[in-house]
């Protein structure tokens, strides 16, 4: 959890659990206290009695008041400090879609603007702006460990910002319920140092390396002649889709279908064979390709790092 | 358990008007309901206005006004004789209600008629934009209403030519007619600003 | 999609929406209101002269029999009134009872027949998420099931189950014979009831909705919402809602017009208040999920474009609405509950209830402050900052009024000398869980950390909590409470006992876990979640115990079942409690009293321990009820009150078939409504008897 909200959460668990254990304890105390044995009529007035619990009553009612003006004040003052973060830093554009992310790496040379799928990779340190969007219905991102959730609504958009700390892998996954597979909707976060980042960043900018084993050569033949073409693109090749992910450094990713497989080659010709079987209602259909297109499919596209 | 007899309610009337009737009340909740339905739709209009990107109203000329001119001089006209309507209803005059059902479901229908020539007025399809839905919902949740309270008016007034009109009580039912078009027309007034003007300003 | 090309294609293209216009006209608001004339007539109609029945012989040497109450000695009367207030025998005459008695049972058996349905779904999805990558169901099943189960537990269990209560009680403590509009309240059923049945046999079929019970645009919009599936959401709110409404304006009046004489404002019974402050919250918030149905059915139906935000229509706008109900939802569920733990704790603490009129204002101040936090449900979708703050300061104030009531209970229990029966059992249950679930929603009404829970475990979590610790917990306790005056049977304390602690730990093992998942990041509505997440462990703690909470009601059903059979019999108020309900007999007589009490404290029954003071001048041969002035319960009117009648069934059999219907075709709207319009004309019309005697 990021640093504000995590102080926040535990201030707000531990007046919880005060109160609530305040409250047993009175409550166990009116059970049990022992009274004196006269069997009155329930009428009874004891006007003694009922004087001293208006006082309890409005005492515990005034510092309920109090207690919950101290949470709010403490909201707020977290809140603003999360609202506070410095400058727009990294830009990146995300769009929900059923049932995968689109990253774009906003520039103004249209040469470095980068698309990826379902992994952000961030430098450390510095302020990430995140703008949200929707190609079709309401989904929430959402990084536990980094910030709390923002929708991102069509045609509309919402901005999140956070630093990372830490260098290191953020798991992600949609919140905000969105059809047949919102359970298989992850995404990854990924932290590196400065310089570390901006290698990453030239090489996913580099277009596809050009297969030189046969195997793969024929898996690229197979990619960009066959229906894959029609919705991937790989850059750097005539498959040129724009509707599922942009697969040109797809060997260079944690995992496969929006975090339902780790990648491996052998996932990856398990998932071209049927990905229904995985991510039943996914949009990409069970292929019809020979067991050998599959494997050169798979080779080809696990050594696209 | 057993009881005592403290009070006796034999010289008790069988029914009164307006507020000492159970009825009234019953009509003054579901105005209450109903009233919050308009509003609610209204807001939903103001929030789409609000938030619309392009110039309000949407892709369209702002609607006629005649039709609406004529359909809210005739409604507002109505509160008379829905007045004294109400009023002999009270004194329990039977032929004066009479009168007053058969102006009164007259001129409901009359209103009715006047009303489908606003939905043309509008300019707009339900289906073209956003603007054209709400239109299209704000007029047709008010017609509900109207036709409701013609065909109450309707059934009231063929039951009043029967027997059945003899009996006293059914004045009560008159009365509380009379009421609820009090709502028909005080709900249509800021829907009529609404629907014709608030495009125009 | 554009409008030039429409405007051609013809006639019936331009008078379909006039048409449409006028059928729904009829159909929709006939349905729900016109039933007050109906009533209205009825009534006059059934004040006949003479009586339509034998009166029953008399005992040689009586006072002669005048067709009033005056002379006639407690039994006889009984017997008389009996026969003038009893349904019509048969199959007919049980679909025609408009007895409140009759209609809030079948309320309560219909609610928890759905809470079973809704707890196996429940039950499917625990199994399915017992262990990570589970194969038992699929995306498709698992998304109909979590919708399911919001739907019954909402819809058709807690709400109706509520009202169903109130149905029953409410005319029993306020000292009268019936609900104000008995037929309403019928048709109120039999509209609840065809909305259930419709939910399940679209879910048995195939077409149960799945996109949740909150059905989000454009989720569930005219792109995505592909198939019958979210009609069936969009139409199966139609039904309950409309069902509620009914059920609440009856309530209003009941309260209002129809207390018993010298039942002033300050002593009716805190269940009564409760009752009235959630039929006012249902009139206001239920039009707005019924104004977001009905967008949405027409923008899947007809075109419009309420939510599609390509043509000037707001996606957020649906959540506006949505939440603007679903919010004050949360408290039409929960006030009826507060009125249960407010009837139980003094009958146990064997003294009044401690700070009636701050009980009071708690509830009529969380009625408004309900209305004032539907945006903490969307602090997610980008708000502005200053607009969040509000809905957080307002949704932090609303702990007051509750603390308030807490205290107030806990005050009385201290000053009295608890007995501790069963129902006393489950409403300590109550407190336990209550308090804990109203101090995670005071976690979750702070945005930073809505914006971290929201939507995952820890809310489910958080809303189980309320709505079970909340509302189910006193439910149990009333259910144990009353239940020897709905049937004039004791239940087992022994059974209740293990009842209660398999409820209660089986709630807190399943749901007190949760909180743990959510912090750990798993995100509600997912049908599996990966290995190497580590959330298997408690995911199959959750699930045992969630088994536990399920056999915990299998329990409750071998009580109600045994007790049936062979339970002691009980009397007419076998816990010395102090409200009018417990002067009645157990079960009530279908006239409720003998004669209508007059009331003296806001305990009456301890404070009239001998004989009750009561009014004369009735009728006995007609059903006639008191009608008291507003305010301070003055006797009034006489009035009459609707016979039996079949109409409301078949009304609601129209009203029901158009809603249906409609899901395939708007024509179904069209021809609806004629047939409606007959039946709620069959049901104006007065029946022709004798003329009225004035």
């Amino acid at each position: 959890m990021a640093g504000g909200i995590e102080s926040l959460t535990w201030f707000f668990i531990a007046v919880c659990t005060v109160v609530w254990l305040l409250t047993m304890a009175a409550l166990g105390f009116a059970m049990l206290r022992r009274r004196r044995t006269d069997h009155a009529d329930p009428l009874k007035e004891r006007p003694r009695a009922d004087r001293l619990a208006t006082l309890a009553v409005s005492g515990l009612v005034a510092l309920t008041a109090v207690i919950l003006v101290v949470l709010t004040a403490a909201t707020f003052l977290t809140g603003k400090s999360l609202a506070g973060m410095q400058g727009e830093g990294l830009v990146l554009r995300v769009t929900g879609q059923q049932w995968w992310w689109q990253v774009t790496y906003e520039s103004d040379q249209p040469s470095r603007v980068l698309s990826v799928a379902n992994e952000i990779h961030v430098p450390v340190g510095e302020t990430v702006t995140l703008k949200l969007t929707s190609a079709d219905v309401i989904h929430s991102f959402w990084v536990p460990s980094l910030a709390g959730k923002t929708d991102l609504i069509p045609r509309r958009t919402n901005i999140q910002s956070f630093v990372v700390d830490r260098p290191g892998t953020y798991r992600g996954q949609c919140a905000e319920f969105c059809g047949f597979q919102h359970a298989h909707m992850g995404l990854l976060v990924i932290a590196h140092p400065r310089a570390e980042f901006d290698a990453w960043y030239e090489a996913q900018l580099k277009p596809a390396e050009r297969p030189s084993e046969a195997s793969r050569q024929r898996g690229e033949q197979v990619f960009t002649s066959r229906a894959c073409a029609m919705c991937h693109g790989i850059r750097g090749t005539s498959a040129a889709g724009r509707v599922a992910p942009d697969l040109t450094h797809v060997g260079s990713q944690q995992t496969i279908g929006a975090g339902t497989l780790p990648m491996s080659e052998d996932n990856l010709a398990r998932w071209i064979a049927d990905p229904h079987h995985f991510k039943p209602g996914v949009n990409m259909p069970k292929t019809d390709l020979s067991g050998e297109d599959i494997g050169a499919v798979a080779a080809y596209l696990a050594g696209l790092k | 358990m057993k009881t005592r007899v403290v009070l006796d309610l034999k010289d008790h009337p069988t029914y009164g008007f307006g507020p000492r009737m159970t009825t009234w009340w019953g009509t003054l909740a579901f105005c209450a309901l109903e009233g919050m339905g308009f509003a609610l739709v209204s807001g939903s209009y103001l929030y789409l206005a609000y938030l619309s990107e392009s110039a309000w109203p949407i892709g369209a000329a702002p609607p006629d006004l005649m039709p609406g001119i004529v359909f809210s001089i005739l409604l507002l006209a109505s509160l008379l004789p829905n007045h004294w309507l109400k009023q002999a209803a009270v004194k329990k005059d039977l032929r004066r209600v009479r009168i007053g059902l058969v102006v009164m479901s007259l001129l409901g229908l009359v209103l009715l008629g006047v009303r489908v020539f606003e939905f043309p007025a509008l300019n707009i399809w339900w289906d073209t934009n956003a603007y054209g839905s709400m239109l299209w919902l704000i007029l047709a949740l008010h017609t509900v209403h109207l036709a409701t309270d013609v065909g109450d008016t309707l059934v009231v007034t063929v039951l009043m030519f029967t027997k059945e009109g003899r009996v006293p009580r059914r004045f009560t039912d008159v009365e509380d007619n009379g009421f609820y078009w009090y709502f028909v027309v005080g709900s249509w007034v800021p829907l009529y600003v609404l629907l014709y003007w608030f495009q125009r300003i | 999609m554009s409008a030039g090309g429409r405007r051609d294609d013809g006639g019936l293209r331009a008078w379909l929406p006039t048409l449409l216009a006028f059928a729904s006209g009829v159909a929709g608001a006939l349905a729900v209101k016109r039933m007050l004339y109906p009533q209205a007539f009825a009534r006059i109609a059934e004040v006949p002269g003479i009586a339509r029945r034998a009166p029953p012989p008399l005992v040689p040497g009586q006072v002669p029999f005048d067709t009033r109450d005056d002379g006639l000695d407690d039994e006889t009367l009984d017997r008389v009134l009996a026969d003038t207030w009893r349904r019509e025998p048969g199959f007919v005459g049980w679909l025609s009872s408009v007895d409140h008695k009759d209609i809030g049972r079948r309320y309560i058996v219909t609610a928890f027949i759905f809470l079973f349905l809704g707890g196996l779904s429940s039950i499917a999805m625990r199994i399915q998420l017992a262990r990570p990558e589970n194969g038992f169901i699929g995306p498709d099943l698992y998304n109909q099931l979590f919708t399911m189960h919001g739907m019954t537990m909402m819809f058709l269990f807690a709400v109706p189950v509520m009202q169903g209560l109130g149905i029953y009680l409410v005319p029993l403590m306020v000292g009268t014979r019936n609900v104000a509009f008995p037929r309403l309240t019928a048709f109120s059923y039999w509209i609840f009831l065809s909305g259930g049945l419709f939910l399940w046999a679209s879910f048995m079929l195939n077409i149960g909705p799945d996109v949740g019970w909150f059905a989000y645009v454009p989720l569930s919009g005219p792109e995505y919402g592909i198939g019958k599936r979210p009609d069936v959401w969009a139409q199966m709110i139609t039904y309950t809602e409309v069902a509620s409404l009914a059920g609440a304006v009856s309530t209003i009046v009941t309260v209002f017009k129809q207390r018993a004489p010298g039942m002033s404002l300050d002593r009716v019974p805190l269940f009564v208040w409760a009752l009235l402050i959630t039929s006012f919250v249902i009139i206001f918030a239920m039009p707005a999920v019924m104004m977001a149905s009905t967008m949405l059915i027409l923008d899947r139906l007809v075109g419009t474009h309420f939510f599609n935000p390509a043509e000037g229509g707001d996606a957020l706008l649906y959540q506006h609405l949505f939440w603007f109900f679903g919010h004050p939802e949360v408290y039409i569920i929960f006030i009826p509950a507060t009125g249960f733990v407010s009837a139980i704790i003094p009958t146990f603490a064997r003294r009044p209830i401690f700070g009636y009129i701050a009980l009071v204002l708690s509830l009529i101040a969380t009625g408004f402050l309900s209305f004032g936090l539907w945006v903490h449900h969307m602090f997610a979708t980008g708000l502005p900052m200053l607009g969040a703050s509000l809905f957080t300061a307002a949704s932090m104030l609303i702990a007051i009024p509750n603390g308030i009531q807490i205290f107030c209970w806990i005050a009385t229990l201290w000053m009295g000398r608890p007995v501790l029966k069963t129902p006393l059992l489950f409403v300590l249950g109550f407190f336990f869980i209550f308090v804990a679930g109203g101090l995670t929603g005071v976690m979750v009404a702070s945005v930073p950390l809505d914006l971290q829970v929201h939507d995952t475990y820890f809310v489910v979590a958080h809303f189980h909590y309320v709505l079970i610790g909340g509302a189910v917990f006193p439910l149990l306790a009333a259910v144990y409470y009353w239940f020897p005056k709905f049937t004039g049977r004791m239940l087992s304390e022994r059974l209740g006992t293990w009842n209660f602690w398999t409820a209660f730990i089986g709630f807190n093992g399943a749901f007190f876990p949760m909180h743990i998942l959510g912090f750990m990041g798993m995100p509600r509505r997912v049908y599996t979640y990966p290995e190497e997440l580590g959330w298997g462990g408690i995911n199959l703690l959750v699930t045992a115990f969630a088994l536990m909470l399920f056999v915990s009601f299998v329990l409750l059903t071998v009580n109600v079942v045994r007790s049936l059979r062979s339970g002691s019999v009980a009397p007419a108020n076998p816990w010395d409690a102090g409200t009018l309900e417990w002067a009645a007999a157990s079960p009530p007589l279908p006239h409720n009293f003998a004669r209508i009490p007059v009331v003296t404290h806001e305990e009456p029954l301890w404070h009239e321990r001998e004989s009750l003071p009561a009014v004369a001048g009735l009728r006995v041969d007609a059903r006639e009820i008191v009608v008291t002035t507003v305010t301070s319960a003055r006797p009034d009117l006489r009035e009459a009150s609707p016979d039996p009648s079949i109409w409301p069934f078949l009304s609601a059999m129209a009203v029901g078939a158009t809603f249906l219907g409609s899901i395939f075709s708007p024509w179904f709207v069209v021809w609806g409504t004629p047939v409606a319009a007959v039946a709620l004309i069959g049901w104006f019309w007065p029946k022709g008897n004798p003329e009225d005697e004035e």
